[in-house]
């Protein structure tokens, strides 16, 4: 781990949980609306996975899709203007939390719904093979998303055409609040793969490092011999589910408990320990993070409202 | 003089999809069984030799395909989908109805979807309940969609050209027992335009508008109408998302009376659409007789011959309707 890839992990995570802390309190605010899914504690999984991809690479998020765009280069200003619903968000205002998307970094959408992402990405990923692109399709979802039918067929789909698509499950063990012991005969999410004669691998997706470690060897597998690969990445949502969430499902000691696995505090206590970066810089990080966020906070609330009247413009394409 | 050809309603789809993908390295097809099968309605034939690896055989997991499609048509291929009956668009209608109509709209007017659905649709084959609907109202009720249901060989072959050259989301509606039927195409390249009704018939009196395979049994009904003295206009929408209201409420306007016939059931169909749209417009002053929808019964398709022909418009059905509205 070189000073320069440990700070662009770092900043991405604090990023990331600083953006989903201010949506948080300007949600409790009222001054956004709708719902919005958080995704603090799996920072290391967005910001991992990402950075592990190119520019050119494609990306489908899921509901809880903030981190993941953020960490593909998504400009934090507009995306945070959309969570504001203004003119100037990513998707002027049209799509809102559920479904931030910039094409112009790759960024193919956060779903609204559990497990197509998986059949887009596929279908990404067969473009770039019949051009020839030397280029991967990354469709994120979740433990939950896995017992849809959607999982299954898309999984065969990438199987028998060798698509160079990179299934990352970050498996947070929870579909809402059913955890997946309920759920699932089989909770090791990486067999699914075996039917598929697929390779797959289970990480722990709260050590960025390794995140971003994997998913860059399986880029380069598949860009060399196309094929799938599904990585589990083991993860906890520390937040709610989204705004209805009581937590209880589960409990305050399981919380904490994978509270003392903080992906950004135990990653920049690594990077300290090993001397990689000091004290005083990782502090630096969090501060310019801050400054980021708080930028883009004041873009959005100082940008305009769309207006209404435009709306049949944006139904379909020229 | 252009050389025109008589080709059936199958040949016409065939010869669109055929031009376009020699014209465009990025159009390709998926569907069950289009290969070496040659289609379940013989449409696709020998593509899978002329086009190689451009005609794609699926497992049966229209979900995923049809998800496969989108996301290849969001990267700026431009797929054609093959549903082998319309019924089974209920196994992927995530795709249909969450995904590929809402991304261009959602996503800020970034991404578009130039993906083509083309499904068998209707009914008259015996096939029942599962394999014979008319879901085009359904379809209809997703913006983001076009819906497109030709009626004749040359409208399939012009506008199948137009729905792949569009970069929205289309589905195409091939009535099953039009793909033998025959008609003049002219052999140059020519398009129709989304979105333009298509008077098949002029006539004063009445206004039957229509689409896909009542276009025919209307045309026969005008005929034996015409005989009594009653001349029929007929109006054939071919595009139904979205809709020419325009060229209804002109035709409406100038016959005084209003017959919708469709192969879909009544309740929640276009005619209501049609009907409430003309009712809300001046045409309805025009109006001499009350707006009349003769559709399917509100019943799904039965199996026995005698009881799907019960239950569908026929040429004897809208000469009645037609009767009644002359008073």
């Amino acid at each position: 781990m070189n000073k320069e890839l440990a700070s662009r992990l770092l900043l991405k995570m604090m990023l990331i949980r600083r953006f989903e802390e201010n949506v948080q309190y300007y949600f409790t605010l009222g001054m956004i609306h709708g719902t919005c899914h958080l995704c603090i504690g799996e920072e290391a999984t967005a910001a991992g996975t990402c950075l592990a991809l190119e520019k050119d690479d494609d990306m489908f998020a899921t509901h809880r899709g903030h981190g993941a765009a953020i960490a593909k280069g998504i400009d934090i200003r507009r995306m945070m203007a959309e969570i504001f619903g203004r003119s100037t968000g990513v998707c002027k205002g049209l799509g809102g939390s559920m479904h931030i998307a910039d094409k112009d970094v790759g960024v193919l959408g956060a779903n609204g719904i559990v497990g197509p992402s998986m059949a887009l990405a596929c279908g990404a990923a067969m473009a770039h093979k019949m051009r020839g692109e030397k280029r991967v399709a990354a469709a994120f979802f979740g433990d939950g998303a896995t017992n849809e039918g959607i999982f299954h067929e898309s999984m065969n789909l990438a199987s028998i055409w060798k698509l160079p698509v990179l299934f990352i499950c970050t498996n947070n063990t929870y579909g809402m609040s059913t955890h997946i012991s309920k759920v699932m005969a089989d909770t090791e999410i990486e067999h699914r793969a075996i039917p598929f004669k697929m390779k797959a691998c289970t990480i722990d997706g709260n050590d960025a490092e390794l995140v971003y470690e994997t998913v860059r060897a399986a880029r380069a597998e598949i860009l060399e011999d196309p094929q799938p690969i599904l990585i589990v990445e083991n993860t906890y949502r520390i937040s709610g589910h989204s705004k209805s969430d009581g937590n209880l499902y589960r409990t305050k000691e399981e919380i904490s408990a994978w509270k003392e696995k903080d992906p950004i505090r135990t990653f920049a206590g690594r990077m300290e320990a090993q001397g990689i970066l000091t004290k005083a810089e990782t502090d630096a990080l969090w501060a310019e993070a801050d400054e980021k966020i708080r930028a883009a906070v004041d873009f959005a609330t100082q940008s305009p409202y769309p207006k209404v009247e435009d709306l049949y413009d944006s139904v379909y394409a020229e | 003089m252009a050389v025109q050809n008589e080709i059936t309603y199958a040949q016409a789809v065939r010869d669109a999809m055929r031009e376009e993908m020699a014209r465009d390295p990025d159009v390709f097809l998926m569907g069950e069984d289009i290969g070496v099968y040659r289609g379940a309605f013989g449409v696709t034939q020998e593509m899978y030799r002329e086009f190689p690896g451009r005609v794609i055989d699926t497992p049966i997991a229209e979900a995923g395909f049809v998800g496969v499609a989108i996301g290849a048509a969001v990267e700026g291929m431009r797929p054609i989908v093959e549903i082998m009956f319309s019924d089974f668009i209920s196994v992927c209608f995530d795709m249909l109805l969450n995904q590929a109509p809402k991304m261009h709209f959602m996503f800020g007017g970034k991404v578009q979807v130039p993906l083509v659905v083309r499904a068998a649709a209707g009914c008259g084959t015996g096939a029942a309940a599962q394999h014979s609907q008319s879901l085009e109202a359904m379809l209809c009720h997703i913006p983001g969609l076009k819906v497109v249901a030709p009626s004749t060989p040359y409208d399939a072959k012009g506008l199948l050209k137009s729905s792949i050259r569009d970069n929205n989301p289309v589905i195409f509606l091939e009535e099953k027992t039009l793909y033998r039927t025959k008609g003049l195409v002219p052999d140059h390249d020519y398009t129709i335009p989304l979105g333009q009704a298509d008077i098949k018939r002029t006539g004063s009196d009445c206004t039957l508008v229509t689409y896909g395979r009542m276009v025919p049994t209307c045309l026969s009904a005008a005929n034996t109408l015409l005989k009594e003295g009653i001349s029929c206009e007929v109006v054939d929408l071919r595009t139904l998302l979205p809709m020419d209201k325009p060229a209804i409420f002109e035709s409406v306007k100038k016959t005084k009376r209003l017959l919708i016939v469709h192969e879909a059931v009544k309740t929640g169909g276009l005619g209501g659409e049609i009907s409430a749209s003309v009712a809300e417009s001046d045409a309805f002053y025009y109006l001499d007789a009350p707006i009349r929808r003769l559709a399917a019964w509100d019943t799904p398709v039965p199996f026995s011959a005698v009881l799907e022909k019960g239950v569908l418009p026929d040429e004897e059905k809208v000469c009645a309707a037609v009767r009644e509205l002359m008073g």
